[in-house]
């Protein structure tokens, strides 16, 4: 285990110097100059003295391998500059930011739970019923419409059409349903196929006939022992799809005008803002490297018959 | 690349000619039908419907339907239909050009891998393995931020994500391969390494890399349709469908025709993609390899 765990860190460490590489070479092949640009930004007009007295300050003018070393020693002290456009530290802009962004993602969540497990547990126990036809058809529709247009019909029928649900901002719960609502659709279809499939695989493992024999009611069979087993591939997915959610984040947010670090992001992005994109790309990805690694480690606490190290993963 | 040997060869345990490589079934031919239809939009639509999609004319605009134009016209006075087959091009031609070079890029680097083995192949799957531990949404992003939102920059990150599951499952087959006595029998009869990886190898890829390949189409169509519309992918006056619905955004309670067309249009190409998958699937039972 705990060589695993260090194999896992190391990785991890890896991982996220390449993250950091990636950012540092993609902000310096940006079209433009970012000192010129930082100027213009406050549209005032410089002399060259100027100009060069703020590259030295910002430390451009040092070797490229120098100024990755102090840019990546700030990003580990979460100094990660300074928002041009806001003036402020980016770090506060994210944090100020990222609350919402929960919000709204635990919302998808809870859709997504609330629709996928119901599903899967009827598909599994009726098998080819019409429980199990019915998400097999919300599978397909689900994983072939863009979450963007599932949002867009939503607002079209619930806000515009009905006049029941606001369609912009932030306000009371009635503006976290619809987002919720496109956020979770786009993947309840598919966590419901995913355990279903799960269910009905653990359902013909030998342990559960053995329950079956000691005369447990089905239901208990189903919820208690078929689910445990049937949990790993969907935390798999789960824990794959983290990009996906996040890509489901911005799409919603800059759908419904939430705001959260997804329409940050695509505001950044438009004025180029390069702290604040940089900020995000560099949470983002950790955030999506860590979930990733976490995923990893609960294997072992799902099945038991999953060992780290000798082998077993490694 | 070679077209000839690729499906002429004689390499055992499988032979085929190229019409029984087409499955029969029913989700591959409503998949294919779908998918044709669209590819007539795309090359017949302009002919039909001879108005310019970029023309803008602002007394004009969004009209309802007529004989000049079907579908009526956008917020610009530009024709909906002209602007749906010219993104039928636009959508249709991109992501055959994605998957094209991501196969081009990983069909090879697998193999080189695969069949080297050793260090070589320890280093090129170290490579991978750094390249798809960056999640491709947030390579997207950065890219989009760092260099400027455009198709050109979508289409290079989605390539430099994508490329990677080809050289995965191309790696595993070759690995799964060359152990078979067919393959040891062609090194024994002298036949060198780049010829056993063209007549024997490469056979066995096509069905994997057809199903993995139908079904990237279906996402990456989504992928830029996505970036398009946030604005990150293809810049107006450009008729992506994604960027169509984007653009329509503040007109669709007066004409709903703008944001129902370019998605429905994208939803029927990603089932008709997922559907042709499904059955070429089906048809080889890729799963059970």
């Amino acid at each position: 285990m705990w060589r695993f765990l260090r194999k896992r860190l190391l990785q991890l460490a890896l991982v996220l110097f390449l993250l950091s590489v990636v950012t540092f070479g993609l902000m310096k092949l940006a079209p433009g100059d970012p000192v010129l640009q930082l100027l213009r930004i406050d549209q005032v007009v410089v002399t060259q003295a100027e100009e060069a007295a703020l590259r030295n300050q910002l430390g451009f003018d040092r070797p490229l391998l120098a100024q990755f070393g102090d840019w990546l020693l700030g990003i580990v002290q979460l100094d990660l500059g300074t928002s041009l456009l806001q003036k402020r530290p980016v770090w506060d802009v994210l944090i100020d930011r990222l609350p919402t962004t929960l919000l709204l993602a635990a919302g998808g969540l809870l859709v997504t739970l609330l629709l996928a497990v119901p599903l899967a547990f009827l598909a599994a126990r009726y098998p080819g019923r019409w429980p199990d036809h019915l998400s097999r058809l919300l599978a397909l529709v689900g994983s072939s419409i863009p979450s963007f247009w599932m949002g867009l019909l939503l607002m079209y029928l619930f806000a515009y059409q009905l006049n029941w649900l606001p369609t912009m901002g932030q306000g009371g719960l009635s503006h976290l349903i619809l987002p919720s609502l496109t956020l979770g659709l786009s993947m309840a279809a598919l966590y419901a196929r995913l355990l279903r499939a799960g269910l009905l695989e653990s359902l013909s493992q030998e342990y559960i006939r053995a329950a079956r024999a000691r005369g447990l009611a089905e239901r208990r069979i189903l919820t208690k022992h078929a689910l445990r087993g049937a949990l790993l591939p969907v935390i798999t997915v789960f824990g794959m799809s983290t990009g996906h959610v996040l890509a489901g984040t911005v799409v919603v947010e800059s759908l419904f005008g939430w705001p959260g670090l997804g329409s940050m992001a695509i505001e950044a992005i438009l004025q180029r803002d390069f702290p604040v994109i940089q900020g995000y790309v560099l949470l983002t990805g950790t955030t999506i490297v860590l979930i990733n690694m976490l995923v990893d480690l609960s294997y072992g606490w799902l099945d038991p018959r999953i060992r780290y190290g000798k082998g077993g993963l490694s | 690349m070679n077209e000839t040997p690729l499906l002429t060869t004689d390499s055992p345990p499988h032979r085929r000619t190229i019409w029984r490589l087409f499955p029969r079934n029913l989700l591959f031919r409503s998949g294919a039908a779908l998918l044709l239809l669209f590819v007539l939009l795309a090359v017949c639509g302009p002919l039909l419907v001879p108005n310019d999609p970029l023309t803008v004319d602002m007394s004009k605009r969004l009209l309802p339907p007529s004989f000049e134009y079907p579908l009526g016209t956008d917020h610009l006075g530009r024709c909906l239909f002209a602007r749906l087959a010219e993104g039928a091009q636009v959508t249709l031609g991109v992501s055959a050009l994605v998957i094209v070079s991501v196969a081009l890029i990983g069909i090879p680097f697998g193999l080189i891998a695969g069949t080297s083995g050793g260090r070589l192949d320890a280093w090129m799957m170290r490579l991978v393995d750094g390249c798809s531990a960056l999640p491709e949404f947030v390579l997207a992003i950065a890219i989009a931020g760092f260099l400027g939102p455009s198709l050109s920059h979508l289409l290079l990150s989605i390539i430099v994500i994508k490329w990677i599951s080809y050289a995965r499952v191309v790696r595993s087959i070759v690995l799964a391969e060359r152990e078979k006595e067919y393959v040891l029998a062609a090194y024994v009869a002298g036949t060198n390494k780049w010829t056993v990886m063209r007549r024997h190898l490469l056979p066995q890829l096509l069905s994997p890399i057809c199903v993995l390949a139908a079904l990237d189409v279906g996402k990456v169509i989504m992928l830029i349709s996505m970036f398009s519309f946030l604005g990150l992918g293809a810049q107006p006056p450009t008729p992506e469908w994604g960027a169509m619905l984007n653009d329509g955004r503040p007109y669709f309670q007066t004409v709903p025709a703008l944001m129902i067309l370019p998605g429905v249009a994208i939803v029927l190409v990603v089932i008709a993609c997922n559907l042709l998958a499904d059955g070429l699937r089906d048809h080889w039972d890729v799963r059970s390899q």
